[in-house]
């Protein structure tokens, strides 16, 4: 296997994993949303109800940063980051 | 403005002018103690935003193309995050948001995930792929990855459709704003508030718009942030509202049991004013089916990750790994407002309906609701109106009326907020309508002179014409979308929700499909496009004229059908005919990787 193939492989694992936090976040707690609002959440909010106005946000502004910061560790180790003088 | 220098310098500008933007404000809330009259605020504070909005786009001016289409590749990522996020909330998030809260409580919610949400897509699936690619516009990327010019006006086709959609929602909003503030007619207003957009984009393009944006999002944030902050501290609510809120939140849980949601007669509702909503939903519990929430969230964020003015932002970083980051800081900056909406509906909502407050009506005399300065403001204004239904005397939860933008308009005046807060309101308002206005004019007008006009009809024209040709279409646009919305049927146009069903129905899998799976071809993306634009409008028609619709899919989420079809027509056509030849999975696989010079740069 090639170095791209092996980096692509790599990307796209990367990719996998970020799509099923975001599949967390975005639609899996809302699928429970009665029960767990149900159930007093962070700062004494319902839980849905703080998800729905701050926690998935938060997460999703989170879960971008780790991403980028995961795809440029891939980059370089297969040496595919970007020079500074391009 | 073109050296680096400049952009090494682009902390201490938006510095100065942020502190500049304060002092303006105290120096109105002076003049506002000294006697200056309400109006005059409001026409100072969208005079004085408006002309410095203009001053940045005319030092932005420029002839070459690369400044005009991607502002030249050089905005930094925090920069970038700003402007995207002025880019992307709307008039509708800064006005209706926290009023589509306040009435639906947490249905509406769904749109706060998936406006947000589709971030992670925009992130992970495309934005730095595209901007590797190096291409001008959406289908440009479209155009060169699939080959021939009709996959790359079919993307023109999606493009026009679904931008179109949303600006003449937003026009409309610059115009009731500028005819609040200013005190002129509707319809003249319009023609203001496209002057004052056009003069943002004319002259310098995407690089004007770039620095306009970012200084309207400054504006913005300023203008959303003050008061939340400011009501909820007057309140004895928190100071820091975001995370105090929770005892005002269980007190609206009880008195919604308290009074409960009576339903109001068919005759007794047709007394009530056009546009204005009574509270008939309960505020924090769970109010809607999981599949409701969720395919409204996913209709969004599918959409987010497909409208080409959000996408071409990506394309002025200097580098595929920037245009990473800059997603996640414009998520942040989205962030900072769409958490706060929620709480200014609590505090709006809790203010007017808790009879322990003294700003609370609930429980009070009509006669003496009708008494308030603040109620017959907004009543004249047509967003408030209360109505004695049982004959008691007393206003009831389900006899109090009020439109979607008074909780962000008249919120401040209820609490007893100076008014040179509401003026600072109405110029957050225009700052957030003209920044999308810019971005999505800019995007229509650029794929018709890049991918029409230079692509498909003169691929020999020169730089100074093709810039001529995409200034007059600015200009072409900007008034066919002003005179829509000057015939105020936004009701049916202004739409924002189906702007976003629009473009996922025909570009998301298109996109996608084009980065992560060589396999798709010409033919497959083009079923991909029309199929799935003609499904999802042929849903939208159906379900508006009495169809039941299937699988609970309403006309807000068309696009799940659409795009859907999309898929489907996009797999099985590419399947049918052959695959892509060597050179374009070559291309593919370059793509694939940052390294290396964008793809359109080697060509």
């Amino acid at each position: 296997m090639s170095n791209q193939e092996k980096h692509w492989e790599k990307s796209r694992g990367l990719l996998m994993i970020t799509l099923a936090i975001w599949f967390v976040f975005s639609i899996g707690i809302f699928l429970f949303g009665a029960e767990m609002n149900e159930v007093t959440g962070p700062f004494g909010y319902p839980w849905t109800y703080w998800f729905t106005c701050q926690g998935s946000l938060g997460a999703f502004v989170i879960l971008i940063f780790w991403f980028a910061n995961r795809q440029e560790k891939i980059d370089e180790e297969f040496g595919f980051s970007e020079r500074e003088d391009e | 403005m073109k050296s680096t220098n400049f952009i090494d310098n682009l902390p201490r500008v938006y510095g100065i002018y942020t502190g500049g933007f304060i002092g303006f404000i105290i120096i109105m809330a002076i003049a506002e103690q000294m006697g200056m009259s309400a109006k005059a605020i409001g026409i100072a504070f969208v005079a004085f935003t408006v002309f410095i909005y203009a001053l940045i786009g005319w030092l932005s001016r420029t002839a070459q193309a690369d400044a005009y289409y991607v502002a030249g590749r050089q905005v930094p990522t925090v920069f970038n995050g700003m402007a995207t996020a002025a880019d992307w909330m709307s008039g509708a998030s800064f006005v209706a948001m926290a009023g589509g809260i306040y009435f639906k409580g947490y249905g509406y919610m769904a749109l706060l995930v998936g406006w947000t949400g589709g971030y992670v897509l925009v992130a992970s699936l495309l934005a730095p792929y595209l901007r590797k690619f190096g291409c001008y516009t959406v289908p440009d990327f479209i155009g060169t990855r699939y080959g021939g010019n009709l996959a790359r006006f079919s993307a023109v086709v999606v493009l026009t459709v679904a931008s179109f959609t949303y600006v003449t929602a937003q026009i409309n909003a610059t115009g009731t704003i500028a005819s609040v503030a200013l005190d002129i007619p509707f319809q003249y207003a319009v023609y203001i508030g496209l002057i004052s957009i056009l003069l943002c984009s004319m002259l310098g393009g995407m690089r004007g718009v770039t620095w306009t944006q970012v200084a309207q999002y400054i504006v913005l944030i300023i203008a959303y942030l003050l008061p939340v902050f400011w009501i909820s501290n007057k309140m004895g609510a928190g100071f820091f509202p975001h995370f105090m809120l929770a005892d005002e939140v269980a007190r609206i849980g009880e008195l919604e049991s308290q009074f409960g949601f009576v339903k109001n007669s068919a005759a007794d509702l047709a007394t009530v004013p056009k546009g204005l909503a009574g509270i008939t939903k309960a505020h924090s519990a769970v109010n809607a089916t999981p599949w409701a929430f969720i395919s409204l969230a996913l209709a969004m964020m599918m959409g987010t990750a497909s409208l080409p003015h959000v996408m071409m932002r990506y394309f002025t970083t200097p580098s595929v790994k920037a245009a990473r980051k800059s997603v996640g800081w414009s998520l942040f900056f989205i962030f900072l407002l769409y958490s706060s909406a929620p709480m200014l509906a609590t505090l709006s909502k809790l203010s007017l309906i808790d009879p322990n407050l003294s700003t609370g009506i609930i429980g009070k005399s009509i006669a003496e609701v009708q008494a308030i300065d603040w109620y017959q403001n907004w009543n004249a204004a047509n967003l408030m109106f209360v109505s004695d239904f049982n004959g008691n005397g007393t206003v009831e939860l389900n006899e109090f009326f009020m439109g979607g933008k008074a909780v962000v308009l008249a919120t401040p005046e209820i609490a007893g907020l100076p008014y040179v807060i509401s003026g600072l309101v109405a110029a957050g308002g225009m700052a957030a309508a003209m920044s999308t206005a810019d971005g999505l004019i800019l995007a229509i007008a650029n794929a018709i002179s890049h991918d029409v006009y230079y692509k498909i009809i003169d691929p020999k024209a020169e730089t100074a014409k093709r810039l001529v040709v995409a200034r007059v279409l600015l200009v072409v646009i900007g008034f066919a979308g002003a005179t829509i919305a000057a015939m105020e049927i936004q009701g049916i146009l202004g739409s924002v929700i189906w702007a976003f069903d629009f473009a996922m129905s025909g570009l998301f899998f298109p996109l996608v499909l084009g980065v992560w799976w060589k396999r798709a071809n010409r033919q497959g993306a083009i079923a991909g496009m029309l199929g799935g634009l003609a499904a999802g409008t042929w849903y939208l028609v159906w379900v508006r004229t009495g169809g039941s619709g299937f699988l609970g899919i309403t006309q807000l989420t068309f696009g799940i059908f659409g795009s859907a079809v999309s898929l489907v027509a996009m797999v099985v056509v590419s399947l049918l005919t052959a695959e892509p030849d060597k050179a374009t999975q070559k291309m593919v696989d370059e793509v694939r990787v940052p390294s290396g010079k964008t793809i359109l740069g080697k060509q």
